[in-house]
């Protein structure tokens, strides 16, 4: 099949969320979908950008998702990175890390440092950050299901070298309702996980007012299936839920609500990708400025990092990744995005080389330097299409919101397994349908080369000795600390979790003494309980 | 075969949260005909071969996409075969290089299929290798 055949005969075009597009876009087509949006860039709705000047003022943060092995090894990419012109970090954990175990647990086995840098302790993050100036590299922490004990390590991490937590910028990703529907970080039951999200927030609005202490992601939805318009609808039903549990804590919707942020996707039809950003950046503003009575136009910022791509990217023509990703940074650029990380190539096989992750870095760094993305903002806003796109995406994106909202909400979604079930539904089509020809990619079902050989690939070997080094390192701290003071710190988070207080002070006393992430875990688990995957749901 | 439709058992071992694969599989399993139980995330060895001696699945399939796969197999492969599953059909899905497809057959998992594998091996595979 070529590229003709395909658009014989008058096929419909339809995207993704379910929009068929037209051949021709006109003035009417704007007018007729709702108009068009004249307000400006730094005005609510923002749907031309969230700041007046966009990337005239500043351009987006580079920052690569990075991490490996321990925490020295890592500080050592970081530094590298930073030596590139990276302008943030986005700190990649192994899976013990993020499933709440130490190094030397049962579960860990064959996992320390191989997805992620290894934490178990302080310690860890005090050589992962060492050198580097909290203060102008912001930290983003891809971090979930533990995300309290890593927020709590960051932040005691943070003051022990002398910053201000008052001034300390930096995101966690926290976004444990996301972890239940893709992703499967998740440690406790749905409803004391959101309960310790809201424990961030009402924590770091007291103590570190400028730090983000969740990002809601649509991203890993769209990646475990959820169409475009779904992400973005999904994404705010879920910050929704975290805003909610934040209120009833009695804080005030602008005390917080400013430092909620987003992180989506950026795989697949630009025009389809621009017009979602687009279009939630103008629903999220009004949602929180006309249901949740917000003052400070600041609190309707959709600030968000879009990138990724991962699930565009194929094993097949590898190389083909390095031009997705050129493409996926532009969609990104041309969305406004406050901050770019992008999928490697190679990292359909591998954690990323070096060398992969450098062409990524330039990549974005393009874009600015040579391309023009950074001269104007919303270059692509006044185009019939995409505003009419805009328009019609974002109805597609309420009537995600009102299907969550039909099931009882997010949280009794998540927790009955329904919107699982929904998602995991579309991935199979999704898959029938690119095995079917029916959704083209290019080196897979259609210019396929038919010797291609197994890619020349540089694998990244999972460093055996390195994880007994990390095992070595936490029983000497384990040797070090002061253990009445630990056994003191966790039977406090014990009385704490069990009075359902506040657990963030507690944890942040623990981590000071040094105690590790999967003692803490434990605490945790044997008051609140394990989540139970509801399995049979199809 | 007398007929009873064919068991399989997907299962996700280790801390791998990577479950589209898995459930994709199941999904289009069920459409071949076939009898399939999945896991859910995060079981050890000794869950999966507990289910599987449980269910008296014919069919035991691993997913894996952290880069575990080599230990996980390893280690599984043992309890299978002290469990008495030794002879039922094994296969491992996920993230894997092609360098290691030899290794994995030799620890006795005959169908070794990586990411970019279409449904239609999977589901031939099962069809055409359990006794």
């Amino acid at each position: 099949m070529t590229a003709k055949d395909r658009n014989a005969g008058g096929t419909p075009v339809i995207n993704e969320s379910g929009l068929e597009i037209k051949t021709l876009y006109t003035i009417d087509d704007v007018a007729n979908s709702g108009g068009i949006d004249e307000s400006r860039p730094g005005e609510q709705p923002f749907t031309r950008g969230i700041h007046p000047e966009m990337y005239r003022k500043r351009p987006f943060t580079m920052r690569q998702y990075t991490g490996f092995s321990n925490a020295a090894d890592t500080n050592e990419r970081f530094k590298y990175l930073i030596a590139n012109g990276q302008t943030g970090l986005n700190v990649a954990f192994d899976l013990p890390s993020q499933c709440g175990y130490d190094s030397d647990a049962a579960e860990a086995y064959g996992e320390v440092g191989r997805v992620g840098m290894a934490i178990d302790t302080l310690k860890d993050f005090e050589i992962a950050f060492d050198g580097i100036d909290l203060d102008h590299i912001t930290v983003s922490l891809t971090i979930n299901g533990s995300a309290a004990i890593m927020i709590a390590m960051y932040l005691a991490m943070a003051e022990k070298r002398g910053f201000n937590l008052t001034n300390l910028r930096g995101t966690a990703q926290n976004d444990i309702l996301k972890e239940f529907i893709g992703r499967g970080t998740w440690i406790f039951p749905v409803d004391h996980s959101v309960k310790l999200v809201a424990d961030t927030i009402e924590y770091c609005a007291e103590h570190a007012p400028k730090y983000s202490p969740v990002s809601v992601c649509g991203y890993h939805i769209r990646e475990s299936g959820a169409t475009p318009a779904e992400e973005m609808g999904y994404a705010f039903s879920i910050a929704k839920a975290y805003t909610d549990a934040a209120l009833e804590r009695g804080l005030d919707i602008d005390q917080f609500a400013g430092r909620l942020s987003y992180n989506f996707n950026i795989f697949g039809n630009l025009f389809e990708q621009v017009a979602k950003f687009r279009a939630g950046r103008r629903l999220w503003a009004k949602i929180v400025a006309e249901e949740y009575g917000a003052k400070d136009p600041k609190s309707g910022w959709m600030r968000m990092i879009a990138g990724g791509g991962g699930f565009g990217l194929t094993i097949q023509q590898p190389e083909n990744n390095i031009m997705r990703g050129a493409y996926y940074a532009l969609v990104a650029a041309l969305a406004g995005a406050q901050t770019m990380a992008l999928c490697c190539y190679d990292e359909a096989y591998t954690i990323p080389t070096p060398h992969a992750q450098r062409l990524s870095l330039r990549t974005m760094q393009l874009l600015i330097e040579e391309v023009g993305l950074a001269d104007t903002v919303d270059p692509l806003g006044g185009s019939y299409y995409v505003e009419t796109l805009t328009n019609e995406m974002e109805k597609k994106i309420v009537e995600a919101m009102d299907w969550v909202d039909g099931q009882g909400g997010i949280v009794k979604a998540v927790t009955d397994g329904v919107i699982q079930a929904k998602v995991s539904a579309h991935a199979f089509q999704r898959q029938k349908d690119t095995e079917s020809g029916k959704i083209r990619k290019v080196g897979v079902n259609c210019y396929v080369e038919e010797d291609e050989k197994a890619p020349d690939v540089e694998m990244h070997p999972y460093d055996e000795d390195g994880a007994k080094k990390q095992i070595a390192n936490l029983e000497q701290v384990r040797v070090e600390r002061d253990q009445n003071a630990v056994d003191l710190a966790l039977t406090t988070l014990r009385k704490d979790a069990a009075d359902s207080r506040n657990v963030m002070p507690a944890l942040v006393s623990a981590v000071k003494a040094y105690a590790s992430v999967g003692e803490m875990t434990s605490v945790l688990v044997d008051v609140y309980g394990r989540y139970e995957e509801p399995v049979e749901l199809w | 075969m007398n007929g009873k439709p064919i068991k399989v058992l997907i299962a996700k071992p280790g801390l791998d949260g990577h479950d589209v694969g898995a459930k994709v599989v199941v999904r289009a399993l069920l459409d071949a005909g076939f009898d399939v139980t999945y896991s859910g995330l995060r079981k050890t060895p000794e869950e999966i071969v507990a289910k599987a001696t449980e269910l008296d699945a014919d069919v035991i399939g691993l997913s894996v996409l952290s880069g575990s796969h080599m230990p996980l197999c390893r280690k599984t492969r043992h309890l299978l075969s002290e469990a008495g599953l030794g002879e039922r059909l094994w296969m491992v899905g996920g993230n894997i290089p092609e360098a290691d497809r030899m290794s994995l057959v030799n620890l006795g998992f005959r169908g070794v299929f990586p990411t970019s594998a279409p449904l239609s091996d999977i589901i031939d595979f099962v069809r055409d290798n359990v006794r």
